[in-house]
C-alpha cells in the first residue's frame, strides 16, 4: 500500500539547505513572523508582570517605626527631560527601520542588495538611544536617585533597564542583518532577517512609549 | 516500511551532521534534543528521589548519622525539601513530558522534518541544562542549598541573612529558575510555531493526535506563565542583592532591622502562583494527551469524544490562569476574593471530569491490551482521580485553612501533579521506546516496575492524607518532639518503608531502559499497530523523519476497529480507507 512519490535523501541536499533555504520565501517569512509574534507575547507577559508589580507596590503602605503608623513610602521620580529626547530618537529609528524593511523586501523582487544605509542609520539611532538612557541613569544618580533609594526609583531603573536589554537584542539582530548585507547573502535570507528585526524594533518603540507614559503619568 | 502516502520531498532545515559534537552534543535535530531533555530529566529525577529518600529516613530516624552526609539538621532538611521540590517540578515534570517527548514526537506526529527553529531549540536545551547545573551547584557553595522551599516565599528568600543557605545558595536558586524560564520560553516559542506552521498536508488541527494538542496547549501556558516567573525572579534578585524593597517589608532578622521597608511578600505570592498554578497543568497536560492516545491505541477504539477532549484541555488551560489565589487562602485575602477563586477552582473539576469519563468511555467495551504503556496509562487515570478528588476539598477556603500546612496537601499534589505526571512519563517511555531505540523494552521487568510503582505510590501517599487530617504538619524535620505527632510515628514509618520499596522498584525501570537499548527484542516499525505518523516511518526515524518524503494525512488519529478496514486500524496516511473513515 506504500505510495512514495519521491525517494530524495535529505543528506544529498545542497549545503544551502541549512537555515531552511529550501523553503519558499513566503513560507520562511510567514514562519519567522509567526515565531516573532509568539516571542512578543512572552515579552509582553514580562512587562505586564512588571506593570502589575508597579501598580501594587505604588499603592502599598509601609509601617513607620517612629510613629508606628502606616505611611506611603513611594516618591514620584522627576524624570530628566533627556528621556523625552530619547523617546523621539527611538520613534525616528522606527521610521528608518521601516524604510530598511521595505527596501529589503523590494530587493527580493528586483535583486537589489542596497539597503545597508537605512539599517546602519537605525543601528546608530538605537545606540544613541541606549547612550541617552545611560545618560538618564547618570543624571538620576547625580540627583541622589539610585536603584534602591525608593520604590519609585527602583521601578524607573528596572523598567528602563529591562527595555534596554531587549533593545540591545534588537541591535544585535540589526547587526546580523548588516552582516548579511555586507557578506552579500542571498536577498531573501536577508529580507527575512530584516523584516523580523523591523517588527521587533517597532514593538520595542511601542513598548518604550508605553513605559515612558507609565513612568511619566502614573507616578 | 510501514504504510502511508507521501507527496514530494520534505525540505529539511539542516543537513544530517557527521561529527560526534554536532550530532550528539550541540545537535539541531529535534530527536536528539528530545533525548537530551529526557536524559537530563532522568538524571534529575534520581537526584530528586535521593533527596526525598533522605528526608523520609530523617523523619523516622532523626538522629541517624548517614555516611558522607552525617546527621541531618533541621536546616539541612529544609534544603533537601527545597531542592527536591525545585528539581522535581522544573527539571522533571516540566522537562521530560514537554522538552523530552514533545521535542521528539511533535514534529513527527504532525509530519514535519524538525522544529520551526532548530538553533533556538538547541539553545533552549542548553540553557535548561545550565539551569540544572547552577541549581545543583547550590549544594556545594558556602552555606549550602537554600531552605525557602520550591515556592521561594519572601522575606525568607529575599534576605541573605535569613538563614544558612540563604546566601549564595539562594542566589544560585533564583538564577537557575530565571535560566529555566528563558529556556522554557524559547521552547514554547518553538512548539507553538511548529504546531501552527509546519503541519503536513491534510493534518488539520482537529486531525492532530491529542498528544500534539496537549503539547501545543502546554506551550501556550508556558509562554504566558514563565515570563511572569522570570519577572518575579528578577525582582527577587534585586531585593537580595541591590537593596530594593519589592517584596521585603520592614523586618527584624536575628535582632537586626533589615535594610528594607515597604515591600510586599504577597506580591511575590501573586506573581509566583500566577505562574505556579498553570505550572501544574504544564506538568500534567502532556500526560493527559498521552493517556488519551494510549487508552485509544490499546483499547482498539477511537477516543471517546475527541473534540470534547480538546475543548476540555483548552478549558483547563484557560481556567488554570484564574485560580492562583487558591494557593493563598492562608494569606488573609478577602473572603469574597477567596470565594471567587474557590468557585473557579471547582469549575476545573468539570473539564477534568469530562476527560476522565471519556477515558473510561474509551475503555468501555474495548479490546484492551494490557501492555506496559497501557498499564501506566490506566495507572495515570487512577492517580488522576485519586489525587484530583481531594482538589475540591482544598478549593474550599474553610477546609484549606486547617489543611494547608499539613501532609494532606503533600498527598494531594504528589498524587495528581507528581506521580500521575511521572506515570505519564513512564507510559511514554514504554510506548515510544521502540521508535526511539529500535528495540522493545522487557515486558516482565516493566510489569514488575508498574505494580511496585502503583501499589507503592498508594502506600506512600494515601496514609499521608490521614496523617494530614490528624493535623501532622508539613515542613517539620522532626515529629518526635510533638506529642500528637509522635503518636503517629508508626504511620510515618510505614510511609518510609513504602517509599524505600517504591524507590527500589525504579531501579528495575532504569536497568530495563539501558538493558533493552542493547538486548531488547528488535522492534518493527509499528509494534503497537497504532495509526499516527511516527509509526509510518522507519525505526528509529531518519534524520529528517520521513526519509526525504512529505506525508499526506487523510484521517484522524484514532481510527481503530473501522468497519470494512482490512486491519482493525487505519493509518492517518492511508488513502485507501478514505471513504470509510469517520
Amino acid at each position: 500500500m506504500s505510495n512514495f512519490s519521491s525517494t530524495l535523501d535529505v543528506s544529498t541536499l545542497p549545503s544551502e539547505s541549512r537555515g531552511g533555504i529550501a523553503l519558499p520565501f513566503e513560507s520562511r517569512l510567514r514562519r519567522a513572523r509567526l515565531g516573532l509574534l509568539v516571542a512578543l507575547v512572552g515579552i509582553v507577559m514580562i512587562f505586564i508582570s512588571f506593570t502589575s508589580a508597579y501598580v501594587v507596590r505604588q499603592g502599598l503602605p509601609t509601617l513607620d517605626p517612629g510613629t508606628n503608623t502606616l505611611v506611603r513610602d513611594w516618591f514620584s521620580v522627576r524624570l530628566p527631560s533627556l528621556l523625552l529626547l530619547n523617546t523621539i530618537v527611538l520613534v525616528i529609528s522606527s521610521g528608518s527601520m521601516e524604510a530598511a524593511r521595505r527596501q529589503a523586501l523590494r530587493g527580493t523582487r528586483n535583486g537589489s542588495k542596497n539597503g545597508l544605509s537605512w539599517l546602519a542609520l537605525t543601528v546608530l539611532l538605537g545606540l544613541s538611544f541606549l547612550i541617552g538612557q545611560w545618560a538618564v541613569w547618570q543624571k538620576l544618580a547625580a540627583s541622589g536617585m539610585y536603584l534602591s533609594t525608593n520604590p519609585g526609583s527602583s521601578f524607573v531603573y528596572l523598567l528602563t533597564g529591562a527595555h534596554a536589554v531587549h533593545l540591545s537584542g534588537g541591535i544585535l539582530a540589526l547587526l546580523a542583518a548588516c552582516g548579511a548585507t555586507l557578506l552579500r547573502r542571498e536577498a531573501e535570507s536577508r529580507a527575512v532577517v530584516v523584516d523580523v528585526a523591523a517588527w521587533y524594533w517597532h514593538f520595542m518603540a511601542v513598548l518604550w512609549v508605553y513605559i515612558f507614559c507609565l513612568l511619566k503619568f502614573a507616578r | 516500511m510501514a504504510t502511508g502516502e507521501f507527496a514530494g520531498h520534505l525540505p529539511h532545515a539542516h543537513a544530517a551532521p557527521q561529527g560526534f559534537i554536532r550530532k550528539w552534543v550541540f545537535s539541531l535535530d529535534h530527536k536528539v534534543i528530545g533525548l537530551q531533555y529526557y536524559f537530563l530529566a532522568l538524571t534529575a529525577v534520581f537526584v530528586g528521589m535521593l533527596l526525598s529518600l533522605l528526608m523520609r529516613i530523617h523523619l523516622i530516624w532523626p538522629n541517624l548519622s548517614l555516611p558522607l552526609i552525617g546527621e541531618i539538621k533541621p536546616e539541612t532538611y529544609l534544603s533537601l525539601l527545597t531542592m527536591h521540590g525545585t528539581i522535581m517540578v522544573f527539571f522533571v515534570l516540566t522537562t521530560a513530558p514537554q522538552g523530552g517527548f514533545g521535542n521528539y514526537f511533535l514534529p513527527i506526529q504532525i509530519g514535519a522534518a524538525d522544529m520551526a527553529f532548530p538553533v533556538l531549540n538547541m539553545l533552549s536545551f542548553w540553557v535548561t541544562f545550565l539551569a540544572f547545573v547552577v541549581l545543583v551547584a547550590a549544594f556545594f557553595v558556602t552555606g549550602g542549598a537554600p531552605l525557602h522551599g520550591w515556592t521561594g516565599y519572601p522575606p525568607l528568600s529575599a534576605l541573605q541573612s535569613a538563614g544558612t543557605g540563604q546566601g549564595l545558595g539562594a542566589d544560585l536558586w533564583v538564577i537557575s529558575i530565571a535560566l529555566f524560564c528563558l529556556g522554557a520560553l524559547m521552547s514554547a516559542l518553538n512548539f507553538i510555531t511548529t504546531t501552527l506552521d509546519m503541519r503536513a498536508k491534510g493534518m488539520s488541527l482537529m486531525r492532530m493526535p491529542l498528544t500534539c494538542w496537549a503539547w501545543f496547549i502546554t506551550a501556550i501556558l508556558g509562554l504566558l506563565a514563565f515570563g511572569v516567573l522570570l519577572s518575579a525572579g528578577i525582582l527577587l534578585l534585586l531585593d537580595r542583592n541591590a537593596g530594593t524593597s519589592f517584596y521585603v517589608p520592614l523586618v527584624v532578622v536575628n535582632g537586626q532591622v533589615a535594610a528594607h521597608k515597604g515591600g510586599s511578600p504577597l506580591l511575590w505570592q501573586h506573581l509566583f502562583w500566577f505562574f505556579g498554578h498553570p505550572e501544574v497543568y504544564i506538568a500534567i497536560l502532556p500526560a493527559m494527551g498521552l493517556c488519551s492516545q494510549l487508552v485509544s491505541v490499546f483499547s482498539r477504539k477511537p477516543i471517546f469524544g475527541y473534540k470534547a477532549m480538546v475543548y476540555a484541555m483548552l478549558s483547563i488551560g484557560i481556567l488554570g490562569f484564574m485560580v492562583w489565589g487558591h494557593h493563598m487562602f492562608m494569606s488573609g485575602m478577602s473572603p469574597y476574593t477567596a470565594f471567587a477563586f474557590s468557585v473557579m477552582t471547582m469549575a476545573i473539576g468539570v473539564p477534568s471530569a469530562i476527560k476522565t469519563f471519556n477515558w473510561l468511555g474509551t475503555l468501555w467495551g474495548g479490546k484492551i491490551r494490557f501492555t506496559p504503556p497501557m498499564l501506566f496509562a490506566i495507572g495515570f487515570v487512577s492517580l488522576f482521580v485519586s489525587g484530583g478528588i481531594s482538589g475540591p476539598f482544598l478549593a474550599q477556603p474553610v477546609l484549606d485553612i486547617p489543611l494547608h500546612e499539613t501532609y494532606f496537601v503533600i498527598a494531594h499534589f504528589h498524587l495528581i501533579m507528581g506521580v500521575a505526571s511521572i506515570f505519564g512519563i513512564f507510559a511514554a517511555t514504554y510506548y515510544w521506546f521502540p521508535k526511539m531505540f529500535g528495540r522493545m523494552m522487557n515486558e516482565r521487568m516493566a510489569q514488575i516496575h508498574f505494580w511496585v510503582s502503583f501499589v507503592g505510590t498508594y502506600a506512600v501517599f494515601m496514609p499521608m492524607h490521614y496523617y494530614g487530617m490528624a493535623a501532622a504538619l508539613r515542613r517539620y524535620s522532626q515529629s518526635t518532639e510533638v506529642a500528637y505527632m509522635r503518636d503517629l510515628l508508626p504511620l510515618q514509618q510505614f510511609i518510609t518503608a513504602a517509599a524505600i520499596v517504591t524507590i527500589a522498584g525504579q531501579f528495575v525501570f532504569l536497568f530495563n531502559l539501558f538493558w533493552s537499548m542493547k538486548y531488547g527484542k528488535q522492534a518493527s516499525d509499528n509494534p503497537w499497530e497504532a495509526t499516527t505518523l511516527e509509526w509510518t516511518t522507519a525505526t528509529p526515524p531518519p534524520h529528517d523523519n520521513f526519509a526525504g518524503r512529505t506525508p499526506v494525512v487523510y484521517h484522524g488519529p484514532y481510527e481503530y476497529s473501522v468497519p470494512g478496514a482490512p486491519n482493525d486500524f487505519v493509518m492517518q496516511t492511508d488513502p485507501a480507507m478514505e471513504k470509510v473513515s469517520h
